[in-house]
């Protein structure tokens, strides 16, 4: 089951640059929200430090709360690693492991935390795979092909399965169509409809439709600020700030 | 519309062809050169010459074993020792360094690649082989002794010691390629690994080195390339006795010592002509050695994307 997440006052920089200022956000446990801006506002940079993954870029540095769950991400004893663990992570581009077969890359998380049981194995990343709507395409190749072989819409649903085979209780996608085809984009969409049942999802979209399209809840972000979290109906039609009014309507971005 | 002539087009093209023959008709050369020096040799001793241990210029009875052996051996060696540390120096100067660190431990490396041979070899006889006589030697018969590779007298000279100085000198071959091919893993296959909770081992494990390992062995067969030939060096530390000894602490000879040992004072034909013949096995034994790693290679790659691309 997904958890929620509660951001408090959350900042970052990469080096002397600040990205992030003064973030709050309280994001509602199994549901879809979206992140939108335009490009450089901080939405990638605002997802990548829910999972910690921000501080893996060099001259990085991050202030603030972050809680999934029971989950004091920046706490003292939580180390990344394990905080990683439980929140997937899909990123712009698809990065399946190419020296890795479909099955292996999948069973890539597990293994990271000693799964060694094969039939358990085989049934998760059956069950990753059917979630991704992968399965029927790839289950006669498993461990035959590369998960480099795969289009690109399907490496993304490949990247998808290994991050659920984790069962994390956080999914965050950072623009995980954008480099996709219309139809493998609908896909991802429908993909994203089904999984918010049991995670929490945060999205990252340069696409407003798409926002409009999967999200209950959307945060509008502008130069490092957040501007506007609210339900997705009201950012849409209703805005109460002349930013955000300006940003759906075309005015800039 | 400019329409220039194609004169400048086809010699271009006919230039390239050229460029690209030419190292087939220089490979042929070499090739022809030495079998036809050698024929004396090859005549005489035919293929047990390859086999043979005895190498008794007096009696005129040669054979190449021991120095096939010596080559090989003392190549296996320096890769045993410097594999490691090549790939471990690129995997800290690409993803554990410090930036400013970066720059000049990478420089170094290069700048022990371009260091003269002669020179290690001096370093060797004086430094080296001492430390290797009086310390580790003596150590390494007390407790690896039983494996049979570490017995007899500890000259510090030896199959050892020549093994060494091959490492330090194939180190900087290994490692600056190796860097280059772990800085074309792309950042998103790291971001792949560290985003399902990998620590970093594990994320150069499956991220990185997974990614990486063609051009590794790529990397690692240019080293050995460059073991097998080197002549100056391991000639100084080597022991030069055409002899097959199980203890890597025992002298040995190469072939390309030989050769640069024995050529001025080869008198007589057939000795001259059998030299020649231990330069025909040297470049055998090169081709068949690069011929198997390309093998590897193509074993290890089979069915996966050789290089991963960057983004």
């Amino acid at each position: 089951m997904g958890v929620g997440i509660e951001v408090e006052s959350l900042n970052a920089w990469f080096g002397a640059t600040q990205a992030l200022q003064d973030i709050g956000m309280r994001i509602a446990p199994n549901h879809a929200t979206a992140i939108i801006g335009p490009s450089g506002c901080g939405k990638s940079t605002f997802v990548r430090c829910l999972n910690r993954m921000h501080e893996t870029l060099p001259e990085t540095r991050v202030t603030g709360k972050v809680r999934i769950g029971e989950m004091e991400v920046y706490g003292d004893g939580t180390p990344a690693v394990l905080v990683r663990r439980q929140v997937g992570m899909v990123f712009q581009k698809p990065n399946p492991f190419p020296a890795m077969s479909i099955y292996d890359n999948v069973a890539a998380g597990l293994k990271l935390n000693g799964f060694r049981d094969r039939r358990k194995l085989d049934e998760i990343v059956e069950r990753s795979l059917r979630m991704a709507a992968l399965w029927d395409e790839v289950k006669d190749a498993l461990k035959k092909k590369s998960g480099a072989s795969l289009s690109g819409g399907q490496q993304q649903r490949l990247c998808i399965a290994r991050a659920l085979a984790v069962e994390p209780n956080v999914l965050l996608m950072d623009e995980p169509a954008s480099a996709l085809d219309p139809i493998s984009t609908g896909k991802i969409e429908d993909l994203i409809f089904q999984l918010k049942e049991n995670y929490t999802i945060v999205i990252v979209t340069h696409n407003m439709q798409q926002a409009a399209r999967v999200a209950e809840f959307t945060g509008f972000f502008l130069l490092g600020r957040l501007i506007e979290f609210a339900k997705t109906e009201k950012i849409f039609t209703n805005p109460s700030d002349k930013r955000t009014e300006d940003y759906i309507t075309g005015r800039f971005g | 519309m400019r329409t220039g002539s194609r004169l400048p087009d086809e010699t271009f093209r006919y230039a390239m062809i050229a460029c690209g023959l030419s190292v087939a008709v220089v490979l042929g050369l070499i090739l022809y050169e030495l079998v036809v020096n050698s024929s004396l040799s090859l005549h005489q001793f035919g293929w047990r010459f390859f086999i043979s241990q005895t190498w008794d210029p007096v009696k005129d009875q040669f054979g190449a074993l021991p120095f096939i052996y010596g080559t090989i051996v003392s190549s296996i060696v320096a890769l045993v020792l410097a594999v490691p540390l090549g790939v471990g120096v690129a995997l800290f100067i690409t993803e554990m360094c410090p930036q400013r660190l970066r720059g000049i431990l990478s420089f170094s490396t290069e700048l022990l690649a371009a260091i003269p041979s002669v020179i290690y070899g001096l370093w060797a006889i004086f430094v080296l082989v001492p430390i290797l006589r009086l310390y580790i030697e003596p150590g390494l018969m007390r407790y690896f002794g039983w494996t049979g590779l570490f017995e007899g007298p500890p000259y510090g000279i030896g199959m050892l010691a020549a093994g060494i100085v091959l490492a330090i000198m194939v180190v900087p071959i290994i490692s600056s390629l190796t860097r280059e091919v772990l800085s074309a893993v792309p950042r998103n296959q790291r971001e792949a690994a560290l985003a399902l909770g990998s620590t970093r081992w594990e994320m150069i494990r499956i991220g990185v080195l997974r990614n990486a390992r063609a051009g590794i062995l790529g990397a690692v067969i240019l080293g050995l390339g460059r073991a097998l030939g080197e002549t100056m060096a391991v000639t100084m530390v080597i022991g030069n006795r055409p002899e097959i000894a199980k203890s890597l602490l025992a002298p040995g000879y190469t072939m390309a010592s030989v050769i640069a040992n024995e050529f001025t004072e080869a008198t007589g034909r057939l000795y001259l002509s059998a030299l020649v013949e231990i330069g025909l096995a040297l470049f055998l034994v090169t081709i068949v050695v690069n011929a198997l790693a390309r093998l590897l290679v193509w074993s290890v790659t089979r069915g996966l994307p050789a290089r991963v691309h960057a983004q």
